[in-house]
This record gives structure tokens, C-alpha cells and sequence, in this order.
């Protein structure tokens, strides 16, 4: 078989990207809750949040290590393996990754020590405004890097210069390109999510262990409160998204719709499976009329299929659009959980129904699968393009041959794989310890240097059986 | 030698790097001294003495990187598919030391094998640091604005010596790093270790820079062709005294001073290389100024970097600060 170095390349590219973003967005979420857990400590001292910062800060660890040395391979492989692409976009992209360095990552890495291993150093409120200062840098990192994704699905306020090269014209045209205020909004919320759901998830198990449990309590009914209100805000946001890529970004919105002709009136598909060689429709169940109410607020408004774009520069439909499927379908199954979740509530039954819990545990990934289908929606959509409209993918890699990036796929694939497996495990160990069994004694014998002493030993297993149970 | 926007970018990136070297150097060097840890516990202390501020001297392999991208673009593209192998290795050898810091501590059953991850990681890592150097130095070849050699150009026996003279830098600045950091036992160890290791290193900085000279006749010409360029002989000279101190004040038992004239070392090290290789940021023949960016570019992120380099430098030396003193091996931190 004939490898595509180029095919290669992409893959390399898009599994080290999405083993990536898990961990930004996670700590994204989590950085905010922990410093609403400290703030709420520190305004209540209630003892329960000092519990729940505690319980959560060794998983913030891990999963913020994990971003790091993930994160650091990205700004590498730019260089690695999209030479063209690097030089190309360099004068436009290069500031916007600089100025995430400059102003996010440096706040983050500075600040993470003391954040970790500070308590009883310095004061209380120097530590909250460590915390502060970390989840800050998280949402700085996002807006950098999604200005920079965003400039790349539409290019704006540039010319090409006299080296061929995309030159800005105005900085503020660049960072604020047509798509990024939406895509920047769609993340985080999407980010916070995705965290309430896990956070959600362990105060349910915790719930189910013990009915009685207040940080159980706590963490269930903050994350409860989240889908209420996020989970229908983001459906609102991705809306508007969307409307944004219509605009924009034609051939990617007619994939997640599965729109190949142009028409009046056209339906909405449910599900079904878009043949991308007949350009057509196939198996689908549509509801008639229902996409041009979507898209145009009016039943019987056009819409622009992929018949009027050449064929060639088509992204891959069947993939896109069900990528969108995945995404909206969790999304509407979290709003589905926030209105039960509501009902319940109301009649002050929110911690009595064990059906919740069950479901709420079994929700655990689904905000950080949904950020994933939802990357692939937008990058996969972007396609045949890197710089939407203007630079091919296949004119921008490296010009490194097949046995050289199946060789560094094979050792990503390998050493990520096993990182991986190990750090979702120890996170998963941390999320399903007793809070209130941790923050007494035993923890404070566990981690690093987080607390008093440093002697993991014999208190791990302690631990790991009085948590896993 | 007009001080125009492509030399301020190039001097910044070369203290980026240095400040890398320096501050990453000893954390790397502690997990490559991690073998002489006598047990669990004593290698509990090691990593405890960078746990707070490794993470932020990576950062600045990240803006290394970054920064290259942003400032020097060509050279970004070209020297990064050229060290592709080493390159892929280091970034994966950093992922696994990296994540040891926080999994060695979550698990019993395993900490051995993230011990190991993390001895190995961080040699691997300092070693492909080395052989890029070397590589860099040596050059590579380029057509039409792309890499145009072969995939093991960066293997020469000259690549392999910088490797292994990274790796024994690095393990003196950690050695040197340990013994201000911790007391008893694995302080009387690394104190005496750092004797060996520095010589080592020392030997072998010596034969990487007489090696240099050898690999292009504009370097020699440069450093042999009197004229203005004695005054780069300075460089040699300072880190001729700087040995000499190290050694001096290393053999007397003294904590703070070796290690700070270890970091001299180092940094006189950098500007040696830049004084060989200036103005080629793409050996032998590719100048900064033609791998720069565009003006306005770096324009627009010198604002942000005069302003925002010292605010940086002024919260990391204050973590350092919080976390000063000897790393009890009983309290930890408390």
C-alpha cells in the first residue's frame, strides 16, 4: 500500500490536536469552578467548598500537565509539518501565538505553582488571586489561539505581500475576524460545559454512594444549575455560529446539513447518509421545509446546496455532517438533562431521584466528546482548505516523506496512548474519592507537595480503596 | 550592523533560548541524575525541588518555539523539518517526564516505571537538545527556501559529542540546583558528584567548541582573523573564569556560587555559538534578516514583548521566591 505523506501528515496532525483539547478545555472549566470554589470559600467560609477546591486542585493537576506537554508538541509541529503553511501565514498567525505565549502562558505556568503548592505559604487571598490569575491565562490561551483557528476559516484584513505572504493590514480586523467572537463564544461555554458535566458526574457518584454527601450535594446541584442555564444558551450561540458560517463558510454548512442541491423549502435531515460521489441524499429522514426555517428563519427561503461549489473543493460530507449530529445530539440531550434536572428542582426532589444520578454519571464525557465532533465539524468542514478559500491543505505540508511521518505517527500514537489511558485513570481515581474522607488526615499525606506532608506511600492505597469503594 | 527590527528579534530569541537553557537545563538535569536517587523517598525530594516551577521554565521552550515561528519564519519551517527526528523525540521524551511529575505521585504500583519515564525523558530529551545544537551548528541544506538534505544529516559523530555534552551540562546544573535545594544525604551525594560532572562537562564544551570551528572556515576565519574580532576572544576567556570559579568554590563545598557560575557557563556558551554563527540563522548561509518576518509583524509584537518580558520576569523570579530554601524531605514544602 502506497502511503500519502500528505494523508500521513493530516492524521498526525489531527490526533495530536484532539488528544490536545481535551485537556485545555477541561482545565478551562475546571480552572473557573476552582476559583468560584475559593471565591465561595472565602465569602462563606462554609467548609464544604474548601473541601471541594481541595478535592478537585490534584485533578486540575494532572489534566493542566497533560495540556502542557501536549500543548508544547502543537507549537512545534506547525514547523515540523506545514513548512509553506508556517511561512505563509507567519506574518498574520505568528503575533496572535506569540501574544498567547506572552500573555497566557507565562500567567499560567507562573502562577500554577503557587496555586498547587502555595496554600499555607501565602496568604489566603494572594492564593485566590493565584487561582484567579490561572483561570484567567486559560481564557487569554482561547482567545489567542481561537482568534488564530478563526483567522484561518475567514481570512480578513490581509493582503498578500510582495514574498507571497499573507500581510495584515489592520490587527484588529485580523484578531477580530468575522468567525471569531461566535467560535470564541461556542468554546468556552462549550469548555464550562463540559466540565459541569464532569463535576456533575462525580457529585452524582458521590450521591450514590452516600445520599447524605454535602459535597456531593454541592457539586451535583452547581452542575445542575449549569445545564439549566448554559446548555440552552449554547444552542442559542450555536446558532448564531452557524448563521456566521452560512455566510462565510458556504461548502461547510451545506456538509453539516447534508444540503447538496440548491433549493426552496428545503428539509432538514434527521439522520440519513450523504453519498459524497452521487452528490446526493441517501436513507435520510427529513422533515420538510424545516432546514430553510433553520437557516433563514423562513419556510420557504433558499438554500444553497454544494451544486453551486465545484466538487472539488468539497469537504468530506458524510464525516461532517455526522460529526454535527454527534455534537447537537449531546447538546440537546444535555438541555434534555438541565429541564429534568429543573422540574425536579422545583419540586425539591433534585438529590432523591437516583435515575438523575445514574444519568448524570453516564453524562461524564459527553461535554468533552461533543467539543471533539464539534473541532471536527469546523476542521474537517474547513477542507480542502487550511486558509479557508485561499491555501490548500495538500500546498502546505512539509516536504517530509511517507516512512518519516508514519514512523513519528506510530511513536505519537504509542507514547500518547499509553499517557493517556494512565492519566484518565488517575483523574478518575481522584474524581471518585470520598471529599470529605480526603481533606481530613489522609490527604493531607498524599500529591506532591500540595499540602503538609510528602509521603504517598501507604495513604494512596487508603485512598484508592476508600474511594473506588 | 543597523539595530533594525530583525536583530532586536534575533537577540530576544537567543535570551528566550538562553533563559531556557539555564532555567529548564537544571530541571532536566534533575531527572537525568534521578538514576542516583538511593530510594523512593529521596527521589521524592528531587522532584520536589522543581515541582513548583518546572512547568514555567518549559514555557520558554514554548516561546522558543513560538517566537521562531513568529519572528524568523523560514528559519522555523526549515530547521524544524530538518531536526524532524530528533525533534519528534525530544517533544515526546518532554511529554513523558513532563506528566511523571504529576503521575509518579498518583499511583504505588507504577511509580517505578514514571521514575524511570522520567530519568529517561528528561536524558532523552537534553540529548536530542544536544544533537539539534550540533546539527545547527554544522548546517543544513537548503533550495528554493526548503530543506533540501537528507533525513539523518543530523547524525555525525560532532552531533553525537554535543549531545552528550548537553546531557552533562545539564546534570551539573541540576547537581548544582540540588545541593542549594535539599540537605543530609543526597546533598553530600550531589555535592561531591557535581565535581565529575562538571569536569565532564567542562571537557566536553571544550571539544564542542574546538569542534565548531571545524565545521565552517568563515567560523575559524572569524575567531583566528584578529582585527575587530579579538574582542570576541572575551567570550572564551570569561568562560575560562567562570570554570576556574566553579571549580574553585565547587571543591570548597560552597551551594549558591558554583551553581551560579555553572549558569555563567552556560549562558557564555550561547554567546559563543551566536558570535560563530552571526549573522546565519539557517547555517551556513541564510542570514536572520532574510528568514525574518515582515516588519510589521514584529513591530506589532515587540510592543507586547518589551512590556509584557519583564512582568514575566517579575512574577517568576517571585514564584521562585515563595518557594525558596531546602526542600524538607519530611514536610515537603511546610
Amino acid at each position: 500500500m502506497d502511503l500519502d505523506p500528505i494523508a500521513l501528515a493530516r492524521i498526525q496532525f489531527a490526533f495530536t490536536v484532539s488528544f490536545h483539547i481535551i485537556f485545555p478545555a477541561f482545565t478551562i472549566g475546571l480552572a473557573s469552578y476552582l476559583a468560584v470554589l475559593e471565591g465561595l470559600w472565602l465569602a462563606t467560609r462554609r467548609q464544604v467548598f474548601l473541601t471541594l477546591y481541595k478535592f478537585w486542585l490534584p485533578v486540575f493537576a494532572v489534566a493542566f500537565a497533560m495540556g502542557v506537554v501536549s500543548g508544547l508538541v502543537m507549537s512545534y509541529q506547525f514547523g515540523t509539518n506545514w513548512g509553506p503553511f508556517a511561512e505563509m501565514t507567519a506574518p498574520v498567525l505568528g503575533p496572535l501565538l506569540a501574544y498567547e505565549v506572552l500573555t497566557a502562558f507565562f500567567l499560567e505556568a507562573g502562577f500554577l505553582g503557587v496555586m498547587l503548592f502555595g496554600m499555607g505559604r501565602v496568604g489566603e487571598k494572594l492564593h485566590f488571586t493565584a487561582t484567579a490569575l490561572v483561570a484567567i491565562g486559560t481564557l487569554i490561551s482561547a482567545f489567542w489561539i481561537l482568534s488564530a483557528n478563526s483567522w484561518m476559516q475567514t481570512p480578513a484584513a490581509f493582503h498578500i505581500d510582495a514574498d507571497g505572504r499573507f500581510a495584515p493590514d489592520s490587527w484588529i480586523g485580523v484578531i477580530f475576524n468575522p468567525s471569531f467572537p461566535y467560535r470564541f463564544a461556542h468554546m468556552t461555554m462549550a469548555a464550562y460545559l463540559a466540565t459541569a458535566f464532569l463535576v456533575g458526574a462525580a457529585g452524582a457518584w458521590r450521591l450514590l454512594k452516600d445520599k447524605t454527601s454535602a459535597p456531593g450535594k454541592v457539586m451535583f446541584a452547581m452542575a445542575a444549575l449549569m445545564a439549566m442555564t448554559a446548555a440552552p444558551l449554547q444552542l442559542v450561540i450555536g446558532d448564531l455560529h452557524g448563521l456566521n458560517t452560512q455566510e462565510h463558510q458556504p461548502a461547510k454548512l451545506a456538509a453539516m446539513e447534508g444540503h447538496f442541491e440548491t433549493r426552496e423549502g428545503a428539509p432538514f435531515y434527521v439522520v440519513g447518509w450523504p453519498d459524497q460521489e452521487a452528490g446526493e441524499m441517501q436513507a435520510a429522514i427529513a422533515i420538510p421545509k424545516l432546514g430553510s426555517l433553520i437557516l433563514h428563519h423562513s419556510l420557504n427561503a433558499e438554500v444553497t446546496g454544494l451544486d453551486s461549489i465545484a466538487q472539488e473543493d468539497w469537504p468530506n460530507v458524510p464525516f461532517v455532517f455526522w460529526s454535527f449530529r454527534v455534537m447537537v445530539g449531546l447538546g440537546m440531550l444535555m438541555i434534555l438533562y438541565g429541564l429534568c434536572a429543573l422540574v425536579l428542582g422545583l419540586r425539591k426532589k433534585l438529590f432523591e431521584a437516583r435515575w438523575l444520578q445514574g444519568w448524570a454519571v453516564a453524562m461524564a464525557p459527553s461535554g468533552l466528546i461533543a467539543i471533539l465532533a464539534g473541532w471536527f465539524v469546523t476542521e474537517a468542514g474547513r477542507q480542502p482548505y487550511v486558509v479557508y478559500g485561499l491555501m490548500r491543505t495538500d500546498e502546505a505540508a512539509s516536504p517530509i516523506g511517507a516512512p518519516g511521518v508514519a514512523g513519528s505517527l506510530l511513536a505519537f500514537v504509542v507514547v500518547y496512548l499509553t499517557v493517556f489511558v494512565a492519566g484518565a485513570f488517575y483523574m478518575i481515581r481522584l474524581a471518585v474519592r470520598d471529599p470529605e474522607g480526603v481533606t481530613g488526615k489522609r490527604e493531607l499525606k498524599k500529591g506532591p507537595i500540595r499540602s503538609a506532608g510528602v509521603e504517598p506511600g501507604p495513604a494512596q492505597k487508603g485512598g484508592e480503596q476508600g474511594g473506588a469503594g | 550592523m543597523a539595530f533594525d527590527l530583525p536583530t532586536i528579534w534575533a537577540v530576544l530569541i537567543c535570551v528566550a533560548l538562553t533563559a531556557y537553557v539555564v532555567l529548564d537545563g537544571f530541571d532536566l538535569g534533575i531527572g537525568v541524575l534521578f538514576w542516583f536517587g538511593k530510594d523512593r523517598k529521596e527521589r521524592d525530594t528531587m522532584m520536589n525541588t522543581v515541582a513548583p516551577v518546572w512547568d514555567g521554565n518549559e514555557t520558554w521552550l514554548i516561546l522558543g518555539g513560538g517566537g521562531l515561528f513568529a519572528a524568523f519564519p523560514l528559519a522555523y519551517s526549515v530547521l524544524l523539518t530538518a531536526f524532524y527526528a530528533p525533534l519528534i523525540a525530544m517533544l515526546l521524551a518532554l511529554v513523558l517526564r513532563g506528566v511523571a511529575f504529576e503521575f509518579r505521585f498518583r499511583t504505588e504500583r507504577w511509580k517505578p516505571y514514571w521514575s524511570a519515564a522520567f530519568f529517561g525523558g528528561s536524558t532523552v530529551a537534553a540529548f536530542c537538545q544536544g544533537v539539534m545544537v550540533g546539527a545547527f551548528v554544522q548546517g543544513v541544506e537548503v533550495q528554493d527556501g526548503v530543506y533540501a538534505g537528507g533525513w539523518f544529516d543530523w547524525l555525525t559523530p560532532f552531533t553525537l559529542v554535543t549531545g552528550l555534552a548537553l546531557v552533562a551540562g545539564y546534570a551539573l546544573l541540576g547537581a548544582g540546583w540540588l545541593v542549594i535545594k535539599t540537605s543530609g544525604d543526597i546533598h553530600a551525594r550531589m555535592a561531591k558528584l557535581r565535581i565529575p560532572l562538571g569536569i565532564a562537562a567542562i571537557v566536553l564544551l571544550g571539544g564542542v567548541s574546538l569542534g565548531t570551528l571545524y565545521q565552517d572556515a568563515d567560523i575559524a576565519a572569524r575567531w583566528f582573523g584578529g582585527g575587530f574580532y579579538i574582542l570576541l576572544w572575551a567570550i572564551p576567556a570569561l568562560t575560562g573564569l567562570a570554570a576556574i570559579g566553579w571549580l574553585a568554590t565547587a571543591w570548597r563545598g560552597m551551594e549558591v556560587t558554583p551553581f551560579l557560575c555553572s549558569l555563567v557557563m552556560f549562558a557564555l556558551a550561547m554567546a559563543g555559538l551566536a558570535a560563530s554563527l552571526y549573522p546565519n540563522l539557517i547555517p551556513p548561509d541564510i542570514s536572520y534578516r532574510e528568514a525574518a518576518n515582515a516588519d510589521g509583524s514584529l513591530a506589532f509584537m515587540l510592543v507586547g514583548a518589551l512590556v509584557l518580558l519583564p512582568v514575566i520576569l517579575g512574577y517568576t523570579a517571585y514564584a521562585y521566591w515563595i518557594f525558596r530554601g531546602k526542600v524538607d524531605p519530611e514536610h515537603g514544602y511546610h
